[in-house]
């Protein structure tokens, strides 16, 4: 019956796409669009939490559609339904958010139809137990996303975004088509049921590995296939962004841990090493690119690849544990991986949507042109500090509790029995530890160049604050964060059908544990209670500030600064977020990022300012890409003259290739 | 295997690969249209005795077929059109007849070599029918591919076209209905090359297809 739910929720979905096409030239067609959207997906949402709570066995159903002799086969088990509530949060608070923004989106009418298509483009993925369905529904989905990310049709960096966007898509599906391929073995066995009876050779276990971290791997954004990812993700419009970061990106998850940890059977443990290095280079590259760029929705987009560097080591850490019988501590890496995807997709989703309310006030993303909003924008800031707080992984918010228990099970590594394992994880682990500061570092500078200081522009200082639904939205996504930091022990038990589904086995029960705290695997070796760090962080804050205020704040006297030999000092020469960056890019830079630094004096006695130019190139866009695209413009280059031959001389390159077929068989045989 | 009725059938089919290796030095369109209504002759033959040996009626169908179009009809056509567009003293020459000929004696040996080997389970008569066919059709190509004149390519794929009729007489239990699309689609091609040759010859004054590609103003 869910199931049935589920998917009539999600036809209900598509004609509601197909609506707002006939009502595209009305002025309600945002209410109806977002509203409906915003009741199909609370719907969706309900019915999958009841199943992943419910904790009742798996529920299949196959349909005459698709190819005739296949049929689409549908599956509703714990992991599809922790994935159904995961992609119907983020829709429908971003439906809610699409009901003030929407109003003053400039050109609505290409958006609005691609909103409910896309979201009903990646609940079919969740359900679809067959290979046609799967990839029929995962080209849905990158389709209905590349429509959104081409909405702003005029901009020409929207279009080279999209057009990058469409080749690392259909390279990944492409991988993903492969993939399936090998799984169904020479019998073409699509359903997912027959692959999972099957048994597979090391080799073809090691090649669909290899496929499915290309194909899935390209849509989630794992260093080095991340490079559309931070041109496609701002391009669309904020509500979007924040469905494609925060939602999509956990599909491309969703889609990884189906195929390695459910269909491909028992793991090797060389798995986890491809997965830790990807996913530990992705979380480093990806801050770090985060750190040196200006426009806040590109920080974001970058940011999304760090975190998923991070999902990613905890899924290797998982396969790892797996692969040498340790269930414990794979149900422990498992559980955080997915804890962190739930936390992500609520951080980047309220993230996201605080950009777009500076954007809608301002008009401008480039922090250097923003400051001073936490005046003109109270909730906003308050919203997008809430979110900057979490996504920095600081206690008691939620991240921290997910990225804790990433490091809780890195530092059980030391008892896996393969050398190589005991040397990468902990090597992966400082690199994590790495990324982690540098995202503080990070969000700081975005928190504190956008919200603080004064206003850099005449747009930051007109701004006003957002409409009553986009602030619903974030005061929501806001306070669900703050929830799940509190009670993490309620999340980690929900997970537990989860990952007792996928390993067998699931991490100890967290809510029975007195005063709420999280203990993953012993009281003697570990516990963290998010409500006692939070009671504590409070009282002690709350009586700094009383003790300043009565203390202090009766001596304070107005006066006037001392102004360092300026009299009124230009509200650009604050400290920018590029002058915030400057010292790690002094680090990172020059090797990264192949940083150059131009300075220019004027001679003595010019009037003319001096100058300093950073340059920085993205290494892996020059190293790897740039080859790949010069070897095909070449050879596209060579083989035109195919175009313009002679009528003699087709007829004599077909005569030749018949020839020269002959002749090869002739030879072989 | 019936001595005479084999060796016959060899023989006939030997012919149309001799016959094919005229074509391919014919340099006047005149005699290469006379070589081209004596290739359809010997076919008519060779698929006449398959006929009669293999006792399949349906078969003189498709022989007289190949009498009344290929070696009447359409070099009677051909040679009036010829006149018509008065290119009948035209010579050309592609590629020199030594050239071509060691050519053709190379694409022969190749496939007998291809046919005896993928046919080595067949019939020993289908076999070497096929092997024959293959020649003649790899003539024919080459006859397309050496020639520069618009209508001496026609004469190479309907040579080629013939090749194909031989290996379809050779199959035992072939359908009448796919030799009969089989020869209309060709009279087809025919009739649709012809009314392009005069559209080609109205526009440009000349059926040499080098014409059109200068025209096109692409490298040669």
């Amino acid at each position: 019956m869910p199931i049935i739910l589920l998917l009539s929720g999600i036809a209900a979905l598509l004609i509601l796409a197909l609506l707002a096409l006939f009502l595209s030239g009305r002025s309600s067609a945002t209410s109806v669009v977002y509203g409906g959207g915003l009741l199909l997906s609370l719907g969706l949402l309900g019915v999958g939490a009841q199943h992943l709570l419910g904790n009742t066995a798996p529920l299949e159903l196959s349909l005459p559609l698709g190819l005739p002799w296949i049929g689409a086969h549908f599956r509703l088990d714990a992991l599809s339904a922790f994935f159904v509530v995961i992609v119907n949060l983020g829709a429908a608070v971003s439906c809610l958010y699409g009901l003030g923004y929407g109003q003053h989106a400039e050109d609505p009418s290409r958006v609005r139809p691609f909103v409910p298509a896309f979201v009903a483009g990646m609940n079919l993925v969740l359900l679809a137990a067959d290979a046609f369905t799967f990839l029929l529904s995962w080209e849905f989905m990158s389709l209905a996303s590349w429509a959104l990310v081409v909405a702003a049709h005029r901009d020409p960096r929207s279009l080279r975004a999209g057009y990058i966007y469409a080749l690392m898509a259909s390279l990944g599906t492409f991988a993903l088509l492969l993939a399936f391929g090998l799984l169904a073995g020479p019998n073409g066995s699509y359903a997912f049921a027959a692959m999972r009876a099957a048994h597979f050779t090391p080799a073809v276990g090691a090649l669909v590995l290899c496929l499915v971290v290309l194909g899935a791997g390209s849509k989630a954004g794992l260093v080095p296939l991340h490079v559309w990812l931070p041109e496609a993700h701002p391009a669309a419009p904020s509500h979007v962004s924040a469905l494609m970061s925060g939602v999509m990106t956990k599909v491309a998850v969703y889609a990884v841990i189906r195929i390695v940890f459910d269909l491909l059977g028992p793991p090797h443990w060389w798995w986890g090493v491809v997965l830790l290095a990807l996913g530990g280079a992705s979380a480093l590259m990806g801050i770090l690119y985060a750190l040196f760029d200006a426009d806040q929705k590109r920080v974001l987009a970058f940011s999304t690849i760090e975190n998923v560097g991070f999902i990613f080591v905890a899924l290797g850490l998982a396969l790892a544990f797996r692969a040498d019988g340790f269930q414990a501590a794979a149900a422990l890496a498992l559980t955080a991986a997915l804890f962190h995807v739930f936390n992500h997709s609520i951080l980047k989703g309220l993230l996201f949507f605080g950009t777009g309310a500076v954007q809608h006030a301002t008009g401008t993303r480039d922090m250097e042109r923003l400051g001073g909003l936490i005046h003109r924008m109270p909730v906003t800031a308050f919203c997008v500090l809430v979110g900057c707080v979490g996504i920095a992984a600081l206690p008691p918010l939620n991240a921290f509790a997910s990225e804790w228990l990433t490091f809780q099970a890195i530092l059980l590594s030391p008892s896996l029995p393969q050398w190589g394992l005991k040397l990468l994880v902990p090597a992966v682990g400082a690199l994590l530890a790495l990324a982690v500061t540098l995202a503080a570092a990070c969000f700081v500078r975005f928190f504190g160049t956008s919200f603080l200081g004064r206003p850099r522009s005449e747009a930051a200082c007109g701004a006003e604050e957002t409409d009553v639904f986009s602030r619903a939205a974030m005061l929501f996504l806001a306070g669900v964060a703050v929830l799940a930091g509190l009670l993490p022990g309620v999340v980690i038990d929900a997970l537990g059908p989860v990952s007792s589904s996928l390993i067998g086995h699931q991490m100890p029960v967290q809510t029975s544990q007195p005063w709420l705290s999280i203990v993953p695997i012993a009281a003697s070796r570990s516990s963290y209670n998010g409500l006692l760090v939070f009671i504590f962080i409070a009282m002690s804050a709350g009586i700094v500030a009383s003790t300043i205020h009565v203390f202090a704040s009766r001596r304070v006297r107005r006066a006037p600064a001392w102004d360092c030999g300026f009299a009124d000092p230009n509200p650009a020469l604050q400290y920018s977020a590029s002058s915030f960056s400057e010292p790690i890019r002094r680090v990172f830079g020059p090797l990264l990022f192949l940083a150059r630094t131009e300075v220019e004096i004027p001679p003595p006695g010019s009037m003319g300012p001096a100058r300093l130019r950073v340059h920085l190139e993205d290494v892996i866009w020059q190293r790897l890409y740039m080859p790949v695209t010069g070897l095909v413009a070449g050879i596209a280059d060579r083989l035109n003259v195919f175009q313009f031959l002679t009528i003699r001389r087709y007829l004599s390159l077909v005569f030749l290739a018949l020839v020269s077929l002959l002749l090869v068989l002739a030879i072989w045989s | 295997m019936h001595g005479i009725a084999f060796d016959v059938a060899h023989l006939l089919a030997g012919c149309l690969v001799l016959v094919s290796f005229l074509m391919l030095y014919q340099d006047r369109l005149y005699s290469l249209l006379n070589t081209y209504a004596l290739h359809a002759m010997v076919l008519f033959l060779s698929v006449a005795w398959q006929a009669y040996i293999q006792n399949a009626p349906h078969l003189y169908v498709t022989a007289g077929i190949a009498l009344l179009f290929k070696a009447i009809i359409i070099p009677v056509a051909l040679h009036r059109m010829i006149v018509k567009l008065g290119i009948h003293r035209e010579i050309e020459t592609v590629v020199g007849t030594g050239p071509t000929m060691l050519a053709g004696m190379g694409l022969v040996g190749l496939s007998l070599v291809v046919m005896l080997h993928a046919a080595a389970g067949a019939d020993l008569m289908a076999r070497e029918d096929l092997a024959f066919a293959l020649s003649v059709i790899l003539l024919g190509l080459l006859i397309m591919v050496t020639r520069r004149n618009a209508v001496s390519q026609v004469v190479g794929f309907m040579s080629l076209e013939n090749g194909l009729i031989l290996a379809a007489a050779g199959a035992k239990g072939m359908p009448l209905v796919v030799e009969m699309s089989v020869a209309f689609s060709i009279l087809i091609a025919f009739i649709v090359i012809g009314i392009f040759l005069f559209r080609i010859r109205e526009r440009f004054d000349t059926v040499d297809v080098q014409a059109l590609d200068r025209f096109r103003g692409e490298r040669q």
